[in-house]
């Protein structure tokens, strides 16, 4: 953001003159854009601390008041919110923490060893990631409802256990990262195969496994479909279901909602902020490397 | 087994025994959970689906009650104009937010791309923020800002048509985004536009990446204008990230569902404008109860999603650029 100085330095690259000017253009682009992009944010933290009649009154407000502790307490009262983020909070760490050990493992499997069908089964696993997911809406419901799978979390956490694209991201990053002679020699020290998994490849993951894990976790933190077929009351509902019920309700308190959706989104900004790079490359990855 | 060929191995110990079949079989058993998963809740799903498209069932009313209706529930969808109109409000929600994204991440990214290499980190975690923010967040934030009378938009719209110059290309009237056919499906399209450029602009970023640099430098020794790089150069060496790009799109926005279902409501707004076809599907099982003419629906969207490929890979793909590894 710095330097509309610079422009100087490079005036060999292109014609003086031209490059200031498109240069002010880009920071402008930027400019708006970034201000588009974060302004919502801004007004969620700002709403959160203001009553629903604050909110709704002309010009609305454009600063923080002093009604987050009523808010608070209304929300609670509406929905307890807590259980709400702890069953968010669970449903993720499962997802997570299973998919990274059978992702790893199977990802192992695939960029380690030659065995009979290896890239025809390998094909598979990427080809099941070009079903639509909307296929699936319909049969899912009543699978979970057969199962009697209805309004517990593992109907959400056990599906994705081994999810295709997790396999893919772990294969591609053992079998390029991981020399196959530490394999070799773990072997011949008499390590089993499950051994050398265990304690020559998942501590040399650590990248790939942090940045799967960040896209499971938030993923499943995220998802709004999936637990709006499975859960049916509020003592089992995660945040975001918890949020949409709040919101349906006749007399909306803005106001709460909004600390509410504050209180959902702020932890991910944390993790983002201290994480961007490996979350955009993960999610991205699918798209860039497939 | 044994009378056959192998007498060495009758002769290993049982450890060695044990060696040879974990190293033989360790890789199978390794991926298994991938096949046994997706066999339970992927396949048999989906095959199931198939099956049940062509029976009448109210899964209220028990296995029991499933009965072979032929091709009666694609007809029934065909025939029902509920679901035409699905149809045609997923499309004009989805050229209405797939364009504009694409149009405001290209020069996005190329802005970051050409003048801020150093704070490119910074700029594309600020964009990418939407993207990780939970639907139903995003969702509620927008209608307070698209509130009618107190919206914040609506709010900064009459200041802009209050403006000497510029004001004429303001609305003077305050506009009823949630409440007004007209302004529905614009309401959603501009929050999923928000929501997705970001994830385009580090698309087209590493798109832009991969573009050699003497090409610039070469047309900047010839006299070429920044314009005229990025209408040379750029945009046609971009082509493949862009097919990449608008393929993920074409398929997201068919599938369209958790934006307009929050924000316009499980009713699909007014008169149905905001009704998605995954919305419809949705509706049709869960309130309606019935899931043959759900199934039969999910399977038409899938057909309409391979055709749509389709299109998109013979207009867009085929000229990728060779040896890109």
């Amino acid at each position: 953001m710095a330097a509309p100085a610079r422009p100087t330095t490079h005036v060999t690259r292109a014609r003086a003159g031209r490059v200031p000017m498109s240069r002010w253009g880009a920071i402008l682009l930027l400019a708006i854009g970034a201000l588009i992009t974060v302004a919502p944010f801004y007004f969620m933290f700002v709403f959160a601390t203001h009553g629903r009649s604050e909110i709704f009154q002309l010009p609305p407000p454009v600063w923080f008041g002093d009604n987050a502790t009523s808010n608070y307490q209304s929300l609670l009262e509406r929905t307890p919110f807590w259980r709400n983020l702890w069953n968010s909070l669970y449903l993720a760490i499962m997802a997570t923490v299973t998919t990274l050990f059978f992702c790893s493992l199977a990802g192992y499997a695939f960029a380690m060893y030659s065995f009979k069908g290896r890239e025809l089964l390998f094909s598979i696993v990427l080809a099941t990631l070009l079903i639509p997911s909307t296929l699936n809406i319909v049969p899912f419901a009543l699978i979970m409802q057969a199962l009697g799978w209805i309004d517990t979390p593992r109907a959400l956490w056990v599906p994705g256990m081994a999810s295709a694209f997790g396999i893919f991201l772990m294969r591609q990053y053992i079998g390029s990262a991981i020399p196959r002679e530490l394999v070799e020699a773990a072997r011949i020290d008499g390590s089993s195969e499950f051994g050398i998994y265990r304690r020559v490849i998942l501590p040399l993951c650590g990248p790939a496994l942090a940045t799967l894990g960040l896209v499971t976790f938030i993923n499943s933190w995220n998802n709004f479909l999936g637990p709006l077929i499975i859960f049916r009351s509020n003592e089992t509902y995660t945040a975001p279901l918890a949020l949409r019920s709040i919101q349906g309700l006749v007399n909306t308190d803005w106001g709460a909602l909004m600390l509410g959706v504050a209180l959902t989104v702020v932890p991910l900004i944390v993790v983002f902020v201290f994480a961007a790079r490996q979350l955009i490359d993960g999610l991205t990855s699918g798209a860039l490397k497939g | 087994m044994q009378a056959r060929a192998h007498p060495p191995t009758e002769r290993l110990p049982i450890g060695a025994r044990w060696n040879n079949f974990q190293r033989r079989y360790a890789p199978y058993i390794f991926i298994s959970p991938f096949f046994i998963l997706f066999a339970i809740f992927g396949l048999f799903p989906i095959l199931f689906s198939l099956y049940l498209s062509f029976q009448s069932w109210q899964p209220a009313a028990g296995l029991g009650e499933m009965k072979f209706v032929g091709w009666r529930n694609f007809t029934d969808n065909l025939t029902d104009p509920t679901f035409w109109q699905s149809l045609r409000n997923t499309a004009v929600i989805g050229i209405e937010s797939g364009l504009p994204q694409h149009l405001i991440a290209i020069p996005l990214a190329f802005a970051i791309h050409m003048a801020f290499k150093k704070a490119q980190g910074f700029l594309t975690a600020l964009y990418f923020l939407p993207y990780i923010t939970s639907v139903v967040a995003i969702a509620v934030i927008f209608v307070t800002i698209f509130s009618w009378q107190y919206g914040v938009l609506n709010a900064l719209l009459t200041f802009l048509a209050g403006l000497p110059v510029i004001g004429g290309l303001f609305p003077q009237e305050k506009i009823n985004w949630l409440g007004n056919r007209e302004f529905v499906q614009p309401a959603v399209a501009a929050v999923v536009v928000w929501r997705y450029v970001g994830w385009n602009v580090v698309l087209y970023l590493s798109g832009l990446q991969a573009i050699p640099k003497d090409l610039y430098e070469a047309a900047s020794v010839d006299g070429a204008t920044t314009g005229q790089s990025f209408r040379f150069i750029t945009l046609p060496l971009l082509r493949p990230i862009m097919f990449v790009a608008i393929t993920l799109t074409l398929i997201g926005n068919l599938q369209l569902f958790e934006e307009p279902y929050i924000i316009a409501g499980d009713s699909g707004g007014i008169g149905n404008v905001a009704l998605t076809t995954v919305m419809y599907m949705y509706r049709t099982y869960n309130f309606y109860g019935d899931a043959g003419l759900a199934a039969a629906m999910s399977w038409l969207l899938f057909v309409l999603i391979g055709a749509l490929t389709l299109v998109n890979n013979r207009i867009f793909g085929r000229e990728r650029l060779s040896g890109s590894d």
